[in-house]
């Protein structure tokens, strides 16, 4: 639920003295409350059962030595190791991926609600960007692969002859940031939209151009959406799986792709956290639940902080209101 | 000093036309670049679909024997073989995401309506963050409890031994099922269809609701004859959505219905639950390392181009819809 849901302009106003008792209703009209109760129930029973779960698997499982050795191959889970890399590669995805999308879905917000002229254009890259938001990542990660592996693009991935790889962090941070656009877009335009026409009037008025309006006033003051948007595609980015297990080649390890220090693990194989689940799920190839669960424990805490923030921001969002 | 401001004024003109433009090339690319993805995939889908005509819809013959028929032409290098008949797996994702979708729908039209009018203070503020959390729960991870949670228990605890040996000769029940992708996918999109429901039911006007409280009509009634109705596009963009993320899902569907192109048989009875099956992106998930072979390729993005196709005539279907109750909708 969108933090805009709770703070929206038509919100109910407080209701205030009693409240009809559902005594009088007829029986199957109470019948309908009570499913709501049980609904409601249900739903809340299904998160604190996964959310235990999980804790309690976490704590079973997550030993600090996990965190700081590499995984390698091996028979038992003593032998396995840890989820050193997959974590690395988690945040390098996450920074490849916002580093893409951030600056992207940032200019195509502004255009959109500032500029958004000639009207069909803007009302094409609406459509595109609500398409984009309903393409399954699979399909994605199919069409990366593809273009990733052509000669043109061979410099973003490892090459032997004239046969590209196709997989890299690169490729993987290339897609992902189509998974995190749309929400970027959504969040970013939302927040501008908030703005009343009478600021961007009284920035106009002293003489400031439109460009300057919206790099010096209407950015900053919609940075909390801008932040919130991120921090929702962040999300995406962390928790996608299929993007990854095609197109970062899933190896346990980070093989760097070259000897230059930072553009080698780019354009090397990996894996993240998620790939690492995948991977060690028992429909996966090296099946170590504990190492899956103790992977899927970190993974949830990451996500979980993360909407704590997108919370915290939001709250200081509702601070900033406009007299009118 | 007239000069320099005329200067300065054209100076600034110029900046900001230049900003507009390149923002709007900037928009362009992104928008080509989208446009070409999407031209490009079914254009690579293409040879599967010439080559099989509408067969590749029908059923016939195994589809993984198939699939590793294209795989083994591909690596001898002998001619491609491109015969595909794509059925259970579309039969596979039909009965999934229709299965996960309407369970979803239902239950999420009760809770947004709970969590907007029904439901007390607490119960509303411990919703909201639970909703939050199982929107926010990546799916890798409701896969991984469901191949190590809810798999066993359907394959120990629901199917019986004399169920397993009835169907034996033709597929083995391990657990690796229909029901449990569909409880799964149910409770994965079920959050995004409340959140968006609760967005549109907050919305309708109060004194629509109170027009109809005053004619003695109670609550109950009240709010699912006008407020829900009142709702209905946002209903419908949210089962859009929500249906759009469950076609595409391939990951937890790949690790929990069983990985086998099988069609599951209603015909069968209450078994047919418990067979395993392949839905179509979970077959792209698990077949992308055939990507070196030419027809498996053309296949895989024929898959694709049929999965994307479906989510746009979706929205489009959606947007249709939402047409003739606009009218009547909550501003």
């Amino acid at each position: 639920m969108s933090a805009h849901a709770a703070t929206g302009p038509t919100s109910l106003p407080a209701r205030t003295g009693a409240v009809e008792s559902s005594a009088t209703w007829r029986l199957s009209d109470r019948v309908g409350l009570a499913i709501c109760w049980l609904l409601g129930g249900l739903f809340c029973a299904i998160a604190a059962a996964i959310v235990i779960f999980m804790l309690v698997q976490g704590i079973k499982y997550v030993r600090p030595s996990l965190f700081v050795t590499s995984p390698t191959a091996g028979f038992s889970e003593s032998q396995t190791g840890g989820f050193l890399d997959p974590l690395i590669g988690t945040v390098v995805v996450a920074l490849l991926g916002t580093a893409i999308a951030l600056p992207l879905g940032v200019t195509i917000a502004v255009w959109l609600s500032e500029y958004g002229r000639p009207f069909a254009l803007a009302r094409a890259a609406e459509s595109v960007v609500e398409m984009l938001a309903g393409i399954p990542d699979i399909v994605l990660a199919l069409f990366g692969l593809l273009i990733f592996s052509s000669p043109i693009l061979g410099f973003f991935s490892r090459t032997s002859g004239h046969v590209v790889f196709g997989r890299s962090f690169f490729a993987a941070g290339a897609m992902l940031s189509l998974v995190a656009l749309p929400l970027i877009v959504g969040s970013t335009r939302e927040g501008l939209q908030a703005i009343p026409a009478h600021i961007r009037e009284a920035s106009l008025g002293v003489g400031k151009t439109r460009f300057a309006t919206i790099r010096r006033i209407l950015l900053p003051t919609a940075r909390p959406s801008v932040i919130t948007g991120t921090m929702l595609g962040l999300g995406r980015i962390i928790g996608d799986t299929a993007i990854i297990v095609v197109l970062l080649g899933a190896t346990l390890t980070i093989n760097q792709g070259g000897s230059t220090p930072v553009l080698g693990v780019l354009k090397g194989t990996g894996s993240t956290l998620t790939s690492f689940i995948y991977q060690n799920s028992p429909t996966g190839e090296i099946d170590q639940p504990t190492k899956a669960y103790a992977a899927a424990f970190v993974l949830l805490v990451m996500v979980l902080a993360l909407n704590l923030c997108v919370d915290l921001v939001g709250r200081r969002k509702k601070d900033v209101t406009w007299s009118s | 000093m007239d000069d320099e401001l005329l200067f300065e004024q054209r100076l600034h003109w110029w900046s900001d036309r230049r900003a507009e433009l390149t923002l709007g090339a900037v928009v362009c690319a992104v928008l080509a670049g989208v446009v070409a993805m999407l031209v490009f995939v079914v254009v690579q889908g293409w040879p599967s679909f010439a080559h099989n005509g509408l067969a590749w819809f029908g059923s016939g013959g195994n589809v993984d024997q198939q699939i590793k028929d294209m795989f083994s032409a591909g690596a001898s290098g002998s001619r491609d073989v491109y015969t595909f008949h794509a059925w259970p797996l579309i039969w596979s994702t039909l009965l999934i995401v229709g299965g996960a979708v309407t369970l979803s729908l239902v239950s999420s039209l009760f809770v947004a309506v709970f969590v907007v009018e029904f439901a007390p203070d607490w119960m509303k503020q411990t919703l909201h963050p639970v909703v939050r959390l199982l929107a926010s729960v990546p799916s890798v991870i409701y896969g991984l409890i469901g191949v190590l949670v809810i798999v066993p228990f359907v394959g120990n605890h629901l199917i019986t031994q004399a169920e397993k040996a009835s169907v034996s000769h033709i597929i083995s029940l391990s657990g690796y099922s229909l029901i449990a992708g569909v409880m799964i996918l149910t409770v994965m999109i079920s959050p995004l269809m409340i959140a968006i429901f609760a967005d549109g039911l907050r919305s309708v006007p109060r004194h629509w609701l109170e027009a109809s409280l005053a004619l003695g009509i109670n609550r109950w009634r009240t709010f699912w004859k006008v407020g829900v109705r009142a709702a209905r596009p946002a209903i419908v963009a949210g089962t859009v959505l929500a249906t759009a993320r469950a076609l595409g899902e391939a990951v937890m569907l790949a690790m929990v219905t069983g990985s086998v192109g099988f069609a599951p048989n209603p015909f069968d009875g209450a078994i047919f639950l418990f067979e395993p099956s392949r839905p179509l992106a979970a077959t792209i998930l698990q077949q992308v390392e055939g990507l070196s072979s030419a027809a498996l390729k053309h296949t895989l993005f024929a898959i694709a181009s049929v999965l994307l196709v479906s989510a746009m005539l979706l929205s489009l279907a959606g947007w249709a819809a939402k047409q003739p109750l606009k009218k009547y909708a909550a501003a």
